[in-house]
């Protein structure tokens, strides 16, 4: 299997990570000696096998439904990245 | 006396105790050796004034009934600490201020240890060398020019630096154990659910573990009971019944069954490390363990897929780093630009590719053949272990291929940086504790490690085979000081 330079870029998009020609050309190469390693588990049949999903065998508990950390916003937003004064800030995102 | 810093926990938590030194004395000692060790480039953010504040005011007021009686220590920066910046060795987190502290360190402050910094460690603790943090490489004690190993690499030069007396790391696939045994000291990656996630920055949550590092196995079966505690914040914390490690430790291993899983012999591993394999079963038979070969036919398989499952988790996790709430933000001409921007200025190269690889995995039309796949292997690798459980109660292998290898030396190829896990990764995708212990050194004179693996929640017998062993082995650290001028 190869992953091409279009793939990186649709996977790059997917990843929220922009990507020059130059990364992409270095990132093709590097994942794909990964894959050609990752490849080695198409060797085994795992047809009959159920997926691992958790290590941890307990049923998950139950718990009320209730707010515990109360009057936080202050510390929350002390560490914003951009400056504001009661909310975080974005680019514009409506016209 | 001797050298402050140069004690082991159990000796130091002594003097204390017996007033013999003070909680400022020891913190002091610890900062001036840091301040000279600067070289090692182990801290990320030193937090000594704070310390001295706290070691003062300690001996105010001292509570000798602690575990951990004014004891200064560093933690590995992957630890969330209230009011103290926690960056885990990423750009993206460079003036992250945590409002919140991590359990597994709460629980440490709670036996009355004191914070002297965050240590370095990889990027979003992915890596085997230290190499991949923002804040530069980490020079290993033990030479010159050499990798402590990763992903706790900080703590591990900490440790063995004597910068710290004691230490904590966290271990996906080896970022304890691994470290432990390229600096000669001692890394227990616990049972998965035994030590609370809450506040631990996320890297692979199905496989991330936080563990004690230490001088010796006392030491280390100590901190493990400290930290080791039932936490509801963690959806994954495990409610079973904790020993007191340390009190419970004994060298009586008569008995036991040990079991050697023959294809842990991988091709071309070097001589040192089968001769060094070699040896601790000896040892473990001079304790009075016996020896059973055992089959792990699955091993091979681990590394791959450990390289879906990891990286899958990963660009999970880390999709949270976006520049809007916290962290570093990149300007861009609008919202999709400005994460994009950030994300690419802020994560660094190996961090990407693990994303990259991760999203590639878990996208539509592969997800079958590749994430879905790897859980079916990790299934075969879990029911490897149950099987050889049935006959042995521990397993001895070699804690890595190799001894720590020199900086720049593997960072060009993914691959060979991958490899330096084959025998720690199995642990965690099965989910069981596993120690590493100082055995020997290679034909230079670097430390090498055996781990002792255990069956889920069984750390009192894996400690109790590390203390027995420890007795027979005798390793000596050999630090020359080379980085003090």
């Amino acid at each position: 299997m190869t992953i091409d330079l279009k793939t990186i870029k649709h996977i790059s998009k997917l990843s929220r990570i922009s990507v020059d020609d130059a990364k992409a050309d270095k990132l093709a190469g590097d994942l794909n000696s990964i894959f050609d390693f990752i490849e080695k588990l198409k060797e085994l049949n795992t047809d009959n096998v159920e997926p691992l999903t958790s290590v941890a065998e307990t049923t998950l508990k139950l718990r009320v439904d209730e707010v515990k950390s109360k009057n936080i916003r202050d510390k929350i937003l002390k560490n914003s990245p951009d400056e504001n004064e009661d909310f975080f800030v974005v680019p514009r995102v409506v016209e | 006396m001797p050298d402050i810093t140069s004690l082991t926990l159990t000796e130091l938590v002594k003097n204390i105790k017996d007033k013999k030194i003070s909680s400022e004395e020891t913190t002091k000692a610890f900062i001036e050796r840091g301040e000279k060790s600067r070289d090692l480039n182990a801290y990320i953010t030193e937090d000594f004034s704070n310390a001295i504040l706290k070691a003062k005011s300690f001996d105010q007021k001292p509570n000798f009934d602690l575990k951990l009686p004014g004891v200064p220590m560093a933690v590995k920066d992957l630890f969330c600490t209230n009011g103290v910046k926690t960056t885990a060795g990423s750009k993206i987190l460079n003036n992250f201020i945590p409002p919140y502290e991590s359990t597994v360190t709460q629980n440490i402050w709670n036996e009355g240890a004191i914070l002297l910094g965050k240590l370095n460690c990889d990027e979003f603790a992915m890596g085997s060398s230290n190499e991949t943090s923002f804040y530069g490489n980490v020079q290993s004690p033990i030479d010159k020019g050499l990798v402590p190993g990763g992903s706790s690499g900080g703590s591990a030069s900490a440790l063995a630096a004597n910068l710290t007396p004691i230490t904590i790391g966290t271990d996906t696939g080896g970022s304890i154990r691994q470290p432990a045994s390229f600096t000669g000291t001692v890394g227990l990656k616990p049972t998965y659910g035994s030590c609370s996630r809450y506040g631990i920055v996320a890297f692979a949550s199905s496989l991330d573990q936080a563990g004690p590092m230490s001088k010796d196995v006392k030491d280390c079966a100590l901190l493990q009971e400290i930290i080791s505690t039932y936490d509801e914040k963690d959806s994954t914390s495990i409610d079973f019944k904790r020993n007191e490690y340390s009190k419970e430790l004994t060298n009586n291993i008569k008995g036991k069954k040990i079991g050697i899983p023959k294809e842990y012999r991988v091709d071309g591993m070097p001589k040192e490390i089968e001769d060094l394999w070699t040896k601790g079963i000896e040892y473990a038979k001079d304790c009075g363990a016996e020896i059973i070969e055992i089959s792990l036919p699955h091993t091979n398989y681990a590394l791959p897929a450990y390289y879906i499952v990891a990286p899958a988790e990963a660009s999970s996790n880390l999709a949270r780093y976006d520049g809007v709430k916290y962290g570093f933000r990149s300007k861009g001409e609008n919202l999709i630009d400005m994460y994009e921007k950030t994300r690419s200025e802020g994560f660094g190269e190996e961090v990407q590719r693990r994303i990259m690889i991760g999203t590639y995995v878990l996208s539509s039309g592969y997800y079958d053949a590749y994430y879905l796949k790897a859980q079916k292997v990790r299934k075969l690798i879990k029911n490897d272990f149950d099987e050889a459980y049935k006959k042995v109660d521990a397993i001895l292998t070699p804690s890595t291929p190799s001894a720590a290898f020199k900086i720049g030396e593997k960072t060009n190829d993914p691959v060979s940086m991958y490899l330096n896990d084959i025998f720690t990764v199995p642990v965690n995708l099965a989910g069981l504790p596993a120690i590493s212990i100082p055995a020997g050194v290679d034909v230079k004179g670097y430390p090498l490690g055996l781990q002792i693996i255990g069956k889920a929640f069984d750390e009192q017998n894996i400690l109790n085979i590390a203390y027995a062993m420890e007795e027979k082995i005798e390793f000596k650290n050999k630090i020359t000081d080379w980085w003090i001028k």
